[in-house]
């Protein structure tokens, strides 16, 4: 559980169920030839920006962890365009920063599949009428990007550029923010990334993931990609599992159960302490019997967010591993905002004293006051993310803040000082 | 009309003096930083500010040691 | 009329660098966040670019009076390119250079919300080279400069703003210092 990157993990299991095979049906490390046979030639020709309907069809939500609409961004990107003429040519950015360290699906990704992700952002790119396109790549990938951009004549306009390995560099103002002015923090927004983002213009961030799935989704068609599925959320989408299990990369379908996917995992059911779903800004899950579907009604659906699962084993202290993840966050703050910058430390302090230090009751409303003065004062939604975890923590593990308060630790069978 | 004070918290350093201007809409928090009394739809980063603070905002706005302070319409 | 104009150019002088200095510490004071006993913190901020105004017309009249006086005769050259006065003319280049530099003070505080905090603020530094400099001019150029009543003032002006340079320099100095210090313990 401690915080540290899997960068080496590139195991992908492929499950051979049903059509959930789709992101990486070209196996691993594939060559542009490998991927044209496998999916198909892609005909750019033909996108326009209709397609933005057609991505409004499928329900596509972008897999980089909010889940908002894809079409939607491309639609205000179109229209932040303004005038067909006169109007600044839009940016599109392929986001392939992973900094949540419980992460490496999207690393995955862009080394064995790197051109359904080109794919992606010529089609998007196409659909908005954008005249510059850029891959922002987590370093683990980037020689597997330049290889592919560099094999292709109609990625030649596509910039490869590196993501620092911090926690936020992947925000999408933080991605703009590092590619014009080599600075990956994130920036205040009084105007919205599609009305003004890199150079004044229009820009569009999209996940890599949501790229390859946008590619699919051209080639294929909208019946195709609600095929697999549900109605609230169609489609597949990674999942990184790790924790008290092999870690790996699951293509998994949308609404998908908690329990099948950790089945599909290998997971034994008996040794889960808890799962932490959706990485360190995520959720704390007990029971299993949960969908992961970014909509929905709560108690059954959990969101995916980046689509993480991390298993804690039932002899691991959830509240210890939370404490050791919020002062992880709190290192990670970009110190630009007061509030995150010094109510992150305050409350990492106080949930170590309650999961390391003497009892003292009066700790967990002090967390709360503190989470109080943290909630949606800042730049990016980093301390809110932070809030969530702390919130599902205190929810999910009640009853071991109630023998950390009383003086044990019912799962570590330890006595704190 | 009430307007919206847009608070920029990478600029802000939490001086106080919009807290003066505006004491009944911005408390400060244990570092100094404004906090906003009520957060319309949980929002504290965009503050409602009704026409009778429009002229204290104006000039919270003006004297923000940090500029980190602007005004726009709802 | 040519002595009123040099006594005016003496006194508007005087009353400049008086202004300045108290600009000086008031600008210190409000940096720190601490509001005076009564005074809010708006007031202090208010009330020290008023008296940096203040004190800009009144260096504009010194200047000016001493444009128009028959003895000191200065000319648009010396008012704007220090050093090459015809009397003393480093002591009075000094004054040129403060003068130059309340100016570029003076419009860059004016224009804050145009030309934005960092253009504002790298300038605004300059206010410390700015008020050494004008004292230098006074104590070498000024008639009673090195009178003991003089040299008595500005050592009590030099030790005020010596202390709150200090003060400024030491950990406390912010008034949320002691919080966000325990934040990030």
């Amino acid at each position: 559980m401690t915080p540290q990157r899997a960068a080496s993990v590139f195991a992908v299991q492929v499950w051979d169920g049903a059509a959930s095979n789709q992101l990486f049906a070209a196996g691993t490390n594939a060559t542009f030839d490998v991927h044209e046979q496998t999916f198909g030639p892609l005909s750019l020709e033909t996108i326009g920006a209709d397609f933005i309907s057609v991505l409004e069809q499928s329900g596509l939500t972008g897999r980089g962890g909010a889940a908002f609409a894809s079409w939607r961004k491309l639609a205000a990107t179109d229209k932040g365009r303004g005038g067909a003429l006169l109007g600044a040519k839009p940016v599109v950015i392929a986001n392939g920063a992973e900094g949540e360290p419980l992460s490496f699906k999207d690393k995955t990704l862009l080394t064995h599949a790197p051109h359904l992700v080109i794919d992606g952002l010529l089609i998007a790119g196409r659909a908005v009428s954008a005249s510059l396109l850029y891959i922002y790549t987590t370093p683990a990938a980037m020689a597997s990007v330049q290889a592919a951009v560099a094999g292709r004549r109609d990625a030649r306009k596509i910039k490869v550029t590196e993501a620092p390995e911090t926690f936020i560099s992947g925000e999408a103002s933080a991605v703009v923010n590092s590619i014009v002015n080599g600075i990956a923090l994130p920036l205040d927004k009084r105007r919205r990334l599609s009305e003004s983002g890199v150079k004044g213009r229009p820009t569009l961030v999209l996940n890599v993931e949501t790229l390859a799935h946008v590619a699919l989704i051209a080639r294929h068609g909208v019946g195709w990609f609600r095929s697999v599925g549900s109605e609230r959320d169609p489609g597949t989408r990674l999942i990184s599992v790790s924790g008290h299990c092999a870690a790996q990369v699951l293509e998994v379908e949308g609404d998908a159960s908690l329990a099948s996917i950790l089945g599909r995992a290998g997971v034994d059911r008996s040794d889960v302490g808890a799962i932490l779903v959706g990485g360190y800004h995520g959720q704390w899950v007990r029971p299993l019997d949960c969908t992961l579907s970014p909509s929905g009604a709560g108690g059954q659906v959990i969101r995916p967010g980046a689509g993480v699962l991390h298993v804690l084993s039932t002899g691991d202290c959830g509240l210890e591993a939370t404490a050791r993840i919020l002062s992880y966050l709190a290192g990670e703050s970009a110190k630009q905002c007061g509030p995150c910058m010094f109510g992150l430390p305050a409350m990492a302090r106080v949930l170590n004293e309650i999961a390391y230090g003497a009892p003292d009751p009066s700790l967990v409303g002090e967390l709360q006051r503190l989470g109080n003065l943290v909630g949606g004062r800042g730049a990016c939604h980093h301390p809110d993310g932070a809030l969530r975890l702390v919130a599902s923590a205190l929810e999910t593990f009640s009853d071991d803040v109630q023998a950390h308060l009383s003086g044990s630790c019912t799962r570590t069978l330890r006595r704190i000082a | 009309m009430s307007q919206i004070l847009h608070i920029d918290w990478t600029k802000c350093d939490g001086r106080g003096l919009c807290t003066e201007l505006l004491p009944t809409v911005l408390g400060r928090d244990d570092w100094g930083y404004p906090l906003a009394k009520y957060a319309r739809g949980g929002d504290r980063t965009n503050v409602e500010i009704g026409p009778r603070d429009a002229q204290a905002a104006r000039d919270a706005v003006s004297l923000c040691p940090k500029l980190a302070l602007s005004l726009a319409p709802q | 009329m040519d002595n009123a104009m040099w006594a005016f150019g003496r006194v508007s002088g005087f009353a400049s660098l008086a202004l300045i200095t108290v600009s000086v510490l008031l600008g210190i004071l409000t940096r720190s966040g601490r509001p005076p006993p009564g005074i809010p913190r708006f007031s202090i901020t208010l009330i020290h670019r008023n008296i940096s105004l203040l004190a800009t017309v009144f260096l504009f009249l010194h200047v000016g009076s001493l444009m128009l006086d028959s003895y000191a005769k200065l000319t648009v050259t010396d008012v704007v390119v220090p050093f090459l006065g015809a009397f003393k003319p480093f002591w009075q280049g000094l004054g040129t250079v403060a003068f130059d530099l309340v100016l570029a003070l003076m419009v860059t505080g004016l224009l804050r919300q145009r030309i934005g905090q960092r253009t504002f603020r790298a300038v605004h530094w300059f206010s410390y080279a700015m008020w050494p400099i004008a004292l230098a001019h006074a104590i070498g150029n000024g008639t009673n400069g090195t009178s003991k009543w003089f040299l008595v003032m500005a050592a009590g002006a030099g030790a005020a703003v010596g202390a709150g340079v200090a003060w400024r320099l030491s950990t406390n100095f912010l008034e949320t210092a002691k919080a966000r210090a325990g934040a990030l313990r």
